[in-house]
């Protein structure tokens, strides 16, 4: 076995090329104080993996320009941010026991993480009764304020609540009936509950509601139902997830259910990168709602969508959960400067009130521990992007929904400790 | 009168998916007794056959042709699903005859091994695979036998896989460099697009009816008309039936009851990819699609009487029209001032989520009352 010399040469090249790069990629390494370590905890495995993992994308894009700038600046001291990405799984109990991992073994002092409404179910009493800091960044059925969470996505009356008033007052079906289609779980039976409350406040009428359960995709009956209940066209509001959309869109355009034909869906979970999934010319002439578009024309945004594209690939999108997701990182890195310690408490104060020029606007901290956001109605169009119609001004978040019964009357203000999580207005 | 015809349409729309999807498995489970819970994955690949035919038809050579993909994939979907059935029962299913609790853990695994495949290998090098195994398992055949014997056996397969492994390397890698969305390996779902022809509606006696649902209807009914003719007309049907009823005696009468077995299997496995073609038209498709349809699948089969197509048939049609009853609230429509308690139930039972639970529900009655399904199998095997 003799290993010819010149092999051993080029190898000892290659390790010394590779040691130079690395070196290169940490060039300002040396300029850093000491380092902090954060967790992030997003499903890389699974149905969810899809979705999830852009977001994992997107955090670590925003600790690299975090660390580009300099790191984060406590005490006089320069720290360089670190991650463990852990992987949820898809699975819920899963994203629960790294959560204790990451807060009790590797002792990190934030945790970036979660997507669908029951991993953050499951984490939210480790959280709890570690006293430890979720940072949670989806649009979201809202009904839930924790002190330990700070949920950076929209609230319904940051998200569907100004998309029901623009179908029923502007939209080209303007006046007509409600259709409520979604998937079988919390978040669209949350939803559609406030929609309905909403649409009868605005003298409109629901005709109908269902619900497909998980992973089916036989959409027949539905589309029934709807041209029974609205035989000349209507407005139908659909929080379907993932590619249960694919079937939906697919066959209500066969069945004739179009724009062309008076029927206008209006979607709370459909960003850029699910319009390149399911294909544009299934959703052409459809809307959606959103904090973030990638098409908002202002130098915040086009930066965002750039510096993602030079970081990952020039065919990939970036979406409003991408952009919640960036802005948790800055606001948490703001928090801590101010509060001068990586101390939970601390940052939690420090935290409220916290200012950001996010790509979709300015955003702020509220009280609740949610952000006001800036609301958009888009249509789609035939390039997979939103033509943005509306733009609101800022809108405050709700976490306690004015117009879902069982939580009228309330809110939450964590600045107060007579407040809490659920006071009575 | 509409409202009965169009019911009827849905019901028999709702039911030709559940049907061709059953169909392979009425076979591999109800003549050959395998718990097959790999089916459903066969039915993926037969999906994602689609997608990469349609993808290769978007090529310039093949641009004028572009309109018939779907029908080109449909016999390779057969080809395809149909290759990695007889390479699973060469390989597994074979050592586990008669111990149907390890063929279930087995398939479950196989199962697993083929979704974690498509997430993690470009499917341009699955398809350059799937090609070896064709070439590797029917090109020997080819050969005369006359050739076969003159050159040392071992050699002969050596050289004839050797073969099928270049070409199926080959073929990868040119698809690769040609079709940039096959290159790379992705667990993101794909979507199927029909050819301009095939979407839309079509207006029949003045009702407008969806293009591919009618598609799919035609795809199942020439499956099973298909399949019928081949297991009562010809020879190796024939051997099928008889292997089914009794094997032991159809081995002494010199059936190759090993033969039979790989060509039920093969069969079933390969209608299982004419299945995914059709729910390919449907939504998406990804490494789950077929998971979603296993369970309807077995209970189909079960409900229809196991070792019967004709069970199989009115299985799927009856829980495609109770589906569209009770889901779509059609009784309201019928008697629309029915008392109040009762069309309350109706509305309660007529959403999706609630109308499967009735179907499930009702489907368990019925098996408590006849638990050999509709059809039950009479003979000789039955009685062992």
């Amino acid at each position: 076995m003799r290993i010819s010399r010149r092999i051993l040469a080029g190898l000892a090249t290659a390790s010394l090329a590779v040691t130079a790069t690395s070196c290169g990629g940490g060039g300002t390494s040396g300029s850093f104080d000491d380092t902090v370590t954060v967790g992030i905890l997003h499903s890389l495995s699974g149905t969810m993996a899809i979705s999830e993992s852009t977001l994992v994308d997107t955090e670590k894009m925003a600790i690299e320009e975090i660390n580009a700038a300099g790191g984060v600046k406590v005490g006089g001291k320069s720290y360089k941010i670190e991650y463990i990405v852990e992987d949820g799984a898809s699975d819920w109990p899963t994203f629960a026991e790294k959560s204790k991992k990451l807060i009790d073994q590797d002792g990190v002092p934030v945790v970036f993480g979660g997507w669908t409404s029951a991993s953050r179910k499951a984490m939210l009493p480790v959280y709890e009764s570690k006293d430890a800091f979720l940072y949670y960044p989806i649009q979201y059925e809202a009904q839930e304020c924790s002190n330990n969470i700070f949920y950076t996505g929209a609230t319904p009356n940051q998200q569907s609540e100004p998309a029901t008033d623009f179908m029923y007052k502007r939209s080209p079906a303007a006046g007509g009936d409600f259709f409520l289609v979604g998937s079988d779980y919390v978040f669209p039976r949350t939803s559609n509950t406030i929609t309905k409350a909403q649409v009868k406040q605005l003298g409109g009428k629901v005709v109908g509601e269902d619900y497909l359960p998980l992973g089916n995709t036989e959409v027949a009956p539905i589309i029934s139902k709807i041209k029974k209940a609205l035989p000349e066209g209507g407005i139908i509001i659909n929080t379907l997830n993932g590619d249960q959309n694919v079937a939906f869109f697919k066959q209500i355009q066969d069945a004739g259910i179009t724009p062309s034909s008076g029927y206008y869906v209006m979607n709370y979970s459909i960003a850029e990168e699910e319009i390149s999934t399911i294909g544009p010319e299934f959703l052409e002439g459809h809307y959606g709602a959103w904090n973030y578009m990638m098409s908002i024309d202002t130098p915040a945004s086009k930066k965002f969508a750039k510096s993602f594209k030079k970081r990952w690939g020039a065919d990939r999108v970036v979406a409003d959960p991408q952009e919640s997701a960036y802005n948790m990182v800055y606001l948490w890195k703001q928090a801590v400067e101010d509060a001068g310690t990586f101390d939970d408490n601390a940052v939690r104060e420090a935290l409220v009130g916290q200012k950001f020029d996010a790509p979709q606007g300015p955003v702020e901290v509220m009280p609740n521990h949610h952000l006001s956001q800036t609301v958009r109605i888009g249509e789609i169009n035939a390039e997979g992007g939103f033509t943005i119609l509306e733009e609101t001004g800022v809108v405050l978040p709700q976490a306690w929904n004015q117009k879902h019964p069982s939580s009228k009357g309330f809110a939450c203000d964590w600045t107060d400790p007579s407040k809490g999580e659920k006071y009575k207005l | 009168m509409e409202l009965l015809f169009d019911s009827l349409f849905n019901g028999v729309a709702i039911g030709s998916v559940l049907l061709v999807a059953a169909l392979g498995l009425a076979i591999v489970f109800g003549l050959m007794g395998v718990i097959n819970l790999a089916h459903g994955e066969l039915m993926m690949l037969g999906a994602y056959t689609t997608y990469v035919t349609q993808l290769i038809f978007k090529l310039p050579i093949l641009k004028p042709f572009y309109n018939s993909y779907i029908i080109v994939s449909i016999f390779l979907a057969f080809i395809v699903s149909g290759v990695v059935g007889i390479l699973l029962e060469k390989t597994i299913i074979r050592r586990l005859y008669g111990s149907p609790l390890e063929t279930l853990l087995a398939t479950w695994g196989v199962s697993l091994i083929l979704q974690q495949f498509v997430r993690s290998v470009p499917l341009a090098y699955g398809t350059g695979l799937v090609i070896s195994l064709i070439i590797g398992l029917f090109l020997p055949s080819t050969f005369p036998s006359k050739i076969k014997e003159s050159i040392n056996f071992k050699y002969f397969k050596f050289s004839t896989w050797l073969f099928a492994a270049l070409t199926g390397v080959l073929t990868g890698s040119i698809i690769s460099s040609s079709v940039s969305k096959l290159s790379r390996a992705s667990a993101r779902n794909v979507d199927v697009t029909a050819p301009s022809w095939m979407r839309g509606q079509v207006e029949i006696i003045g009702t407008a009816f969806p293009k591919t649902r009618l598609m799919i209807i035609v795809i199942t009914l020439i499956s099973v008309i298909a399949i019928t003719l081949f297991l009562n007309q010809s020879a190796w049907g024939m051997r099928i039936r008889a292997v089914t009823q009794n094997r032991q005696m159809s081995d002494c009468l010199g059936i190759s009851t090993e033969k039979v077995d790989i060509i039920t299997f093969g069969i079933g496995s390969g209608l299982a990819g004419v299945a995914g073609v059709a729910v390919s038209l449907l939504g998406s498709v990804g490494p789950n699609v077929g998971g979603n349809y296993i369970v309807g699948c077995f209970m189909v089969v079960v409900l229809g009487g196991v070792g019967n197509l004709l069970g199989t048939v009115f299985a799927s049609f009856g829980i495609g029209i109770m589906t569209d009853l009770i889901g779509a609230g059609r009784l309201l429509s019928i008697w629309p001032d029915m008392p109040l308690p009762l069309s309350n139930t109706i509305n309660f039972f007529a959403t999706t989520s609630m109308a499967r639970v009735m179907i499930f529900a009702l489907i368990v009655i019925f098996l408590q009352f006849k638990p050999t399904g509709l059809f039950p199998q009479k003979g000789r095997m039955v009685e062992n």
